[in-house]
């Protein structure tokens, strides 16, 4: 956050200048005054109106470990009020009768791409890789988001109440990715999760060397090539604006760069990076060159292999955002194993379901529980209840926003939903989806399913969507 | 114990198929998908590979195997009606992938059955999930004809192929349309182009030459309805001009695959007794010919008549690597108004059916191969998992290379290299 405060008083001092000497010199282009921001594209996030509630009789999962039988969940003024057995619900409360039902935290993608590379998947709406270049880091995916992508909806059918969308992996570094509450809204500003740190995307493997093999890099080798000289470049830009902030009234601003910014931003800590990454070898080696510039790396993404290196991953503190059984579309990925999510919440490290496809984010509850039921196969036993971390408190931290959400605790986002039955069951749905206590799905209620501009007039209006 | 070993090791060397045993599952819920229902505490028996008896009271003969299935679940062997595995090793890059390629020299003369390798890795991985049957299709070509497919199964044997040139494919929607360089317009042309050809072709007449000679001679077996024919489309428009292509040739014998609109169609699919291979999750409109899709697609065919089979048609690696989820694209389409019965049925019965093998497969049934699974629970429950796992009467090991890798790295410690774990 330093940083930006450092930039706006430099944007300041430099539009100031510019003033004076446009006056001096009668130059006839005007010049505006207006101040810039320090924090640009502002989340202009409201939540809906929302209603005290209070479901109860419910098999409650708190989303970080525990479990609570014929539990009830108060939500007032869009925060988790109260978690427990026997809550009184206050004078005009709606009540939710929820025997039978269980009740969790609302899910969290950590990868996505909804909106970048929406439905329709038409070239024109290809936004999702700016594969111009092998390092695009001054791009940031809240730019290509398109707010009406009918995914959007059926990610809130399933259970999703935040997610981060990121841009692709044709590039050693995609850009900054954005975290979203997932509301419908007309602008991407409208769905921005307040507050939320950026953060930027990395891919390792066959993905870059594949796409820019005629120019480089065309190795693994030039991959690595490719992202420390992209910290190079940005250890000097952050020590500019250091020195600039350090020195006297006197001192130059540095020239702002969009690409070095983000890029420093990881540096000085306040951007998370994001690094899709499949092979055990390879997040070792990217574990190295963080440790040579001085950075951490958040979490890595698709994470294949991370059953190989879990230990190294729980000592690092790094999360992996997994699939639960998708393999040997590349080799990279020919070594994945059923087994990959249990074990590494087996060692201790931190886990993560998460999708990285439109059709996979309607199901993340269906990804847990293969998983699950592959750990006991395996004799790793991991309770229900401890499995629903991979799909709302450990993403929320890996976002970092686990102190707003993520879990069913007092004073945090009620971001809830009830599902008809057991989650872990391929024959249970979302019945309601809260975010910020507003109910913003009702599977009961076709008035409250959510259908995008795009959808209107087509065929198949009116349908269960 | 020891006679017996020696006798087992000698079979081998002898290499009588293992699928000699005679094999007894006892006391489980039995799935027959026949007129017998489910048997509560049923014996299915197995003779040289073949179903000898199914019931209630089986008397288990001296020498048989006998598998314990107390509470637990058994059915047919499942049968996942699109993939390629065997064709398709797989991973981008590697050219190991067999099932078809753009720029190929034939399209309609394609025979997958040449490229089917019984080791490829998926092969394994699929089966100990109880996957015992696979349609291996050809994925792509450089027109609307696709070639011939084939039908393996997925046991123990350096051949797995056991109908080769069982169907063909031809693909109508937006992908064909681009193949023959231009829009739908062109391909329902060059389709009836090729069907004439084909129909002239060996006659001696002065026909144009729009297809090569042996692509043209791949068509009269599909004309005349020996060859099921796989039709691609999606779109519900598409569907119907599917439909209509049998008022003009008779004898086609025609399945659809794809479908995501097929439910503003289902009465005229219906009516036609076309079947349709769908995929269950398919539910967005991710191009012009899916607007429609939704997930209750296969529940609203059912209802109108409709008979069913799944795929996992769009999911990464769907065809090979996760042709297994095929399962959980049954479970699913109950979650959104499907039967229980009528999905099972989907991936057993029906595919057996659509590719006319229904005879010898699809069913726990005296007479029928030997294709049996038991499960610790409902199979299509994510929790459950297969116990045991017999393709034509031969059990086989639940073991890939996914589980030994499994094996390796269930302890992360330094007290020897992995390489040394096996």
């Amino acid at each position: 956050m330093k940083f930006q405060k450092l930039f706006k008083a430099a944007l300041m001092a430099s539009l100031v200048g510019a003033c004076a000497q446009q006056l001096n010199a009668e130059s006839a282009a005007p010049v505006s005054t207006a101040a810039p921001s320090a924090k640009p594209f502002p989340s202009t996030y409201k939540p809906l109106p929302s209603q005290t509630t209070l479901i109860r009789g419910a098999t409650v999962l708190d989303g970080k470990g525990g479990q609570i039988d014929n539990g009830s969940v108060l939500i007032e003024d869009g925060k988790v009020v109260a978690v427990g057995q026997n809550i009184d619900a206050p004078a005009g409360a709606v009540i939710i009768d929820a025997q039978g039902k269980w009740v969790t935290p609302g899910i969290i993608d950590v990868h996505s791409h909804l909106g970048v590379y929406p439905s329709p998947s038409v070239s024109p709406h290809a936004d999702g890789n700016e594969a111009t270049a092998p390092v695009t880091a001054d791009v940031w995916a809240e730019h290509s988001v398109w707010p009406h992508d009918p995914g959007f909806g059926r990610a809130l059918a399933g259970g999703v109440t935040s997610l981060q969308i990121l841009p692709g992996s044709a590039n050693l570094v995609g850009g900054r990715a954005v975290t979203l509450k997932n509301v419908p809204s007309r602008t991407v500003q409208g769905m921005k999760f307040p507050d939320a740190p950026y953060g930027m995307k990395m891919a390792c493997g066959e993905n870059p060397k594949r796409v820019y093999a005629s120019r480089g890099p065309s190795t693994r080798m030039g991959n690595f090539a490719g992202y420390r000289a992209a910290w190079i470049k940005a250890a000097d830009y952050k020590k500019k604006w250091d020195d600039y902030a350090a020195g006297g009234k006197d001192a130059k601003a540095p020239t702002r760069d969009l690409e070095l910014e983000t890029l420093a931003g990881v540096l000085s800590g306040d951007i998370i990076v994001h690094m899709h990454c499949y092979r055990g070898d390879e997040m070792a080696q990217v574990l190295d060159m963080a440790k040579e510039f001085g950075y951490k790396v958040g979490t890595f993404h698709h994470a294949v292999e991370s059953y190989k290196i879990a230990d190294l991953l729980r000592e690092e503190d790094v999360c992996s955002a997994m699939w639960a059984d998708w393999w040997g579309f590349k080799m990279e990925s020919y070594d994945g194993i059923r087994e990959n999510i249990p074990f590494v919440h087996k060692a201790g490290a931190c886990a993560i379901v998460h999708s990285d496809s439109d059709i996979g984010i309607q199901r993340l509850n269906q990804e847990a529980a293969k998983a699950l039921a592959d750990a006991r196969q395996a004799s790793v036993e991991i309770s229900k209840a401890d499995a629903w971390t991979w799909l709302s408190y450990n993403p929320a931290k890996s976002l970092g926003i686990a102190d707003k959400t993520g879990s069913l605790e007092a004073g945090k986002m009620a971001d809830v939903v009830v599902w008809s039955g057991d989650p872990f069951s391929i024959y249970t749905l979302a019945e309601k989806v809260y975010v910020d206590g507003a109910l913003l799905y009702d599977r009961a209620n076709p008035k409250l399913k959510p259908v995008s501009d795009f959808e209107l007039g087509q065929p198949g209006r009116g349908d269960a969507k | 114990m020891k006679k017996a070993f020696v006798l087992t090791y000698a079979a081998l060397l002898a290499a009588t198929p293992v699928a000699a045993e005679t094999i007894a599952v006892v006391g489980g819920k039995v799935h027959t998908l026949s007129s017998q229902g489910v048997i509560e505490n049923g014996t299915v028996l197995i003779v040289d590979g073949k179903i000898a008896a199914v019931g209630a009271d089986v008397p288990v003969p001296n020498g048989a195997r006998t598998i314990d299935a107390q509470g637990q679940w058994v059915t047919p062997g499942i049968f996942n009606p699109y993939t390629y595995l065997g064709a398709a090793e797989g991973p981008s890059g590697t050219n190991s992938d067999h099932s078809g390629a753009d720029n190929a020299p034939f399209s309609a003369a394609f025979d997958v059955q040449y490229a089917i390798n019984p080791y490829a890795t998926a092969i394994a991985v699929t089966r100990i999930e109880g996957v015992t049957r696979a349609a291996v299709h050809p994925s792509s070509s450089q027109s609307i004809f696709e070639g011939y497919g084939a039908l393996i199964h997925l046991g123990n044997a350096n051949d797995i192929t056991f109908k080769p040139r069982a169907f063909a494919s031809v693909n109508l929607g937006e992908r064909g349309a681009l193949r023959v360089g231009g829009t739908r317009g062109d391909a329902w042309v060059a389709l009836f182009a090729a069907f004439e050809e084909a129909q002239g072709a060996g006659k001696g007449s002065d026909h144009d030459n729009y297809l090569n000679r042996l692509d043209k001679e791949a068509l009269p077996s599909i004309i005349e309805g020996k060859t099921p024919l796989f039709a691609r489309v999606e779109r519900a428009s598409d569907i119907l001009n599917v439909i209509k292509l049998k008022a003009k040739y008779k004898r086609l014998n025609l399945v659809v695959l794809g479908a995501s609109e097929g439910w503003l169609v289902a009465d005229e699919l219906a009516k036609s007794g076309i079947p349709v291979i769908v995929d269950s999750f398919a539910n967005l409109p991710q191009n012009f010919e899916t607007i429609a899709s939704t997930q209750e697609n296969a529940a609203r065919l059912e209802k109108a008549g409709v008979r069913v089979a799944f795929a996992p048609l769009s999911a990464v690696g769907g065809a090979t690597g996760n042709a297994r989820l095929v399962l959980q694209y049954a479970g699913n389409a109950v979650a959104h108004g499907m039967s229980w019965e009528k999905a099972l049925e989907a991936i057993t019965l029906v595919p057996a059916q659509i590719y006319g093998v229904d005879k010898q497969l699809g069913s726990l049934e005296a007479g029928k191969t030997a294709d049996v699974v038991v499960w610790n629970g409902d199979p299509l429950e994510l929790s459950s998992a297969p116990t045991h796992v017999m393709i034509a009467g031969d059990e086989i090991p639940l073991t890939s290379r996914q589980t030994e890798l499994r094996d390796r790295y269930q302890e992360l410690n330094d007290s020897k290299p992995f390489a040394y774990r096996h």
